[in-house]
């Protein structure tokens, strides 16, 4: 089963392709990591793929409905607005948005994927807490607990873990894994390839507007195209901790 | 949250039988209300129908549309400095009033007074959302505004300038600070339909807003349907606005400072400011117009200058503020 | 250069005495002699524009452009400042000081003469005095110490005005008017354009008072300025106060 197929997909801007003969389909329990320099397109084919920007070629998830495409795939943007002071619990509760009807209000199931994610986020203490006193990082984790009470099949993520702490970076990522386990599929970008490398089932390498490579980490890694795509010269090494990935230096 | 809308909605209910009481000729509460329900003939059934009942009832819609559209712009822009008054669109639909008043529009078709202010207030919100962009910075939403009302100030009192009537000229003030004074029912009939309709319009707008709280990716992610919302907030806020604007003058304020003592109560849910700010709006404009009737009764208070002077050192206070949190 | 001085220039001056009228005198809706007015150059008042027709004299209002005044004065031009007149008598006082300055005394005594006599023939019918406000726009009235005042009072009305305490001018604010029950209500007569100021004397109240009563929309030239048009308003409110008296035994 896809759960998000693009098909010569693409992106013009003001007349200059942004992307072009993008073809990708993400099926269940893939936890695929997105990763390119910057400029690239990485944000630009994540907002294209879900039609928040128009776009040419075909994709599944542009293809429906407003409301049928907030239950099908949950978008966490990378900038972390929070606009006004409310607290943890109204806030992730929004993410139940696309499930209510009109002038419905929020009925018991809605209210258990809220605390799931509560709970998954490990956010308990701060259900009443104002959300914009929080720190940076606790905010993030409040609005990826807002995008997992959406509990769609798939869920895009934006950077997530950018200005998050180790500690915090680490354990977003393992908790992508285990919904992944769950069978949810999520697509993240990312730029710590280290960490791309280490919990990540897929990559795909985006460059200049196309798909440089995709595949597992360990095939998609090359020096080659670490070299092309990145310009710097990397470490990669499959131990029994799992795949590390360490940059060294800029190359050329 | 009950509380919140019991204690709203009894406020409101005190405030509009003080409207009713307070005024220049002294009769007693308990006469006054007696001649407003029973049927009745002579001077005070008149007094209180004719005179006191549409002033207190203008009052109550015009400061619930208020109160109604600064939240629904506030929400809808994430700032809390979006007052239709300070925005220019109360300014705009003035002049639109004004056009229709003194090119005989205004007499000669049917509800073409608020149409006109109407027409006027969606130019002025349109212009606003240009220029400020769909999630503007503060700076650029009062510098905007600040442009939007002193251009339509300034053709406001070209308009009253050039009219033939003697009078015309003196009646910037009343354009520029609103008045409740002397309206009758026939006011009230003129701006209901389309502070009815506007209300109802922004009052759709509740779950959106919310989801607005995460910015407008996020929100158009969830099935928020972004295009139709704009239209939806630019048809309601002109509507009311310019409802409200054509019979009684620009007031500002009320919706500056209303949604900004209410929100802590709401838990800062931009919908359910809507209806809080509604009752709020109408209770500030209630309190505002006994206030202009008790404080100086034979001088014509203009309203706007109460709810200046309440709402301007908010207005600082605020902006103080959002320098402080570097929005 | 005012109103109410061209009217009486224009009743007392011999031929080819008076050079110009101010542009206030040809309006129709304020001036009671706008057709004869058409017949002379009109000025607005500036100064400069006076200067240059270079008349002996200058006649004005006390209440007129006292800039302009002080202008003219340093010019060399001389300038007769005329008292607004608040009563019956002050009114032939100023016929007679009219004659005065264009030397035209005669006509202006015999002016006084016909003035008087229509004046008593009014005040010869007395009654009843039924109760009349004076309505203008933005609710202000007017007392008996004013012109508009003397005209009630003369035509055999009472002027609620002094009921308030005003003598002068005032705001009466509509609830107290409606609770006065006044046996009728005089208000002016629309300007030209629409103004909001206006729309009190359209208030439902005020339909309702006037339903209940013969009412009055007065033509502001015969009332504004104390010349013997005043006569007319006079007249039109006996008309008025004979009406209230037979409809109310």
């Amino acid at each position: 089963m896809s759960l998000l197929d693009l098909r010569d997909f693409g992106v013009t801007r003001r007349g200059r392709d942004i992307l072009r003969n993008i073809n990708l389909r993400v099926g269940a329990g893939e936890l695929v990591g997105i990763v390119g320099p910057n400029g690239a397109g990485k944000t630009t084919l994540m907002r294209g793929a879900l039609g928040l920007i128009d776009a040419v070629g075909h994709s599944s998830l542009g293809a429906l409905s407003p409301h049928a495409r907030g239950r099908a795939v949950a978008w966490l943007p990378q900038s972390r607005e929070i606009a006004w002071p409310v607290d943890v619990q109204t806030l992730v509760a929004l993410g139940r948005t696309p499930h209510l009807g009109a002038g419905q209000g929020m009925r018991v199931a809605d209210h258990a994927a809220v605390d799931r994610a509560v709970a998954r986020m490990d956010l308990g203490a701060f259900r009443n807490r104002t959300t914009t006193q929080l720190s940076g990082g606790e905010q993030a984790r409040v609005l990826i607990a807002r995008a997992l009470a959406q509990e769609t099949p798939l869920l895009m993520a934006d950077e997530p873990i950018a200005g998050l702490d180790p500690a915090h970076q680490i354990a977003t990522m393992q908790t992508f894994a285990a919904l992944v386990r769950e069978g949810r599929s999520i697509l993240v970008s990312l730029h710590d390839l280290g960490l791309a490398a280490r919990h990540c089932t897929r990559l795909i390498v985006i460059d200049r507007g196309g798909i440089a490579a995709d595949g597992a980490p360990t095939a998609v890694l090359t020096p080659d195209l670490v070299r092309d795509t990145f310009g710097i010269r990397a470490f990669l090494k499959d131990t029994p901790e799992g795949l590390i990935f360490q940059p060294l230096e800029v190359v050329g | 949250m009950t509380r919140l809308a019991f204690g709203l909605s009894g406020l409101v209910a005190v405030l509009f039988i003080a409207a009713l009481v307070v005024g220049p000729a002294e009769i007693g509460v308990v006469h006054s209300i007696q001649a407003l329900v029973l049927d009745g003939e002579g001077p005070v059934p008149l007094v209180m129908r004719e005179i006191r009942l549409p002033r207190a009832v203008l009052a109550l819609m015009i400061g619930g549309s208020l109160g109604l559209a600064g939240a629904a712009m506030q929400g809808y822009l994430r700032n809390p400095l979006a007052d239709p008054g300070l925005i220019g669109v109360s300014g705009s639909a003035a002049l639109g009033a004004v056009l229709a008043i003194h090119t005989g529009l205004a007499a000669s078709v049917a509800l073409g007074l608020p149409l006109a202010a109407l027409a006027g207030a969606l130019i002025g919100v349109g212009l606003v959302m240009v220029l400020a962009g769909p999630s503007g910075s503060s700076l650029t939403l009062i510098l905007a505004g600040i442009a939007i009302s002193a251009l339509t100030g300034a053709f406001t009192a070209l308009v009253l300038n050039l009219s033939p009537n003697p009078y015309a000229a003196n009646e910037i003030v009343f354009w520029m600070m609103g008045s409740l004074a002397d309206r009758s029912m026939v006011h009230v009939w003129i701006a209901l339909p389309l502070i009815a309709v506007g209300a109802v319009l922004l009052a759709t707008l509740s779950r959106g807003l919310d989801a607005l709280t995460l910015g407008e990716d996020a929100a158009e992610a969830m099935g928020i349907g972004l295009r139709q919302m704009r239209l939806t907030l630019i048809f309601g806020t002109a509507a009311v606005v310019g409802g409200s604007t054509a019979v009684a003058g620009a007031i500002g304020f009320v919706g500056l400072v209303v949604p900004h003592l209410l929100r802590p109560f709401v838990g800062a849910r931009p919908g359910r400011l809507l209806w809080a700010s509604a009752l709020g709006g109408a209770a500030m404009l209630l309190a505002a117009d006994v206030a202009v009737r008790m404080i100086l009764p034979a001088r014509d208070l203009k309203l706007g200058v109460v709810t200046a002077l309440v709402g301007a050192p908010l207005f600082l206070h605020l902006i103080y503020r959002i320098r402080r949190e570097g929005i | 250069m005012n109103l109410c001085t061209d009217q009486l220039a224009m009743l007392v001056a011999g031929a080819g005495q008076l050079v110009s009228v101010s542009h206030v005198a040809r309006d129709p809706l304020s001036s009671a002699m706008a057709k004869e007015a058409a017949a002379y150059p009109v000025n607005h008042g500036l100064a400069e524009e006076i200067y240059l027709m270079q008349p002996d004299l200058v006649i004005t209002g006390s209440f007129t452009a006292r800039a302009t005044v002080d202008m003219l004065t340093r010019l060399g031009i001389e300038v007769v400042m005329f008292e607004p007149a608040a009563t019956m008598a002050q009114i032939t006082d100023r016929i007679e000081q009219m004659g005065a300055v264009l030397g035209q005394q005669k006509r202006a005594a015999a002016l006084i003469t016909e003035f008087d006599t229509q004046l008593a023939a009014f005040q010869a019918e007395q009654g009843a005095r039924p109760r009349a406000a004076l309505y203008y726009a933005n609710g202000y009235t007017l007392g008996d110490k004013t012109l508009a005042g003397q005209i009630l009072t003369t035509a055999g009305l009472a002027n609620i005005a002094a009921e308030y305490g005003f003598s002068g001018g005032g705001v009466i604010p509509l609830e107290v008017l409606a609770m006065a029950q006044p046996d009728t209500v005089i208000t002016g007569r629309p300007y030209p354009g629409a103004s909001r100021s206006e729309e009190i004397v359209r208030h439902p109240v005020i339909d309702t008072l006037r339903r209940a009563h013969p009412d009055a929309s007065i033509s502001n030239s015969d009332w504004v300025c104390g010349t013997p048009f005043v006569l007319r308003a006079i007249d039109d409110m006996v008309a008025l106060r004979r009406e209230i008296q037979k409809a109310t035994p």
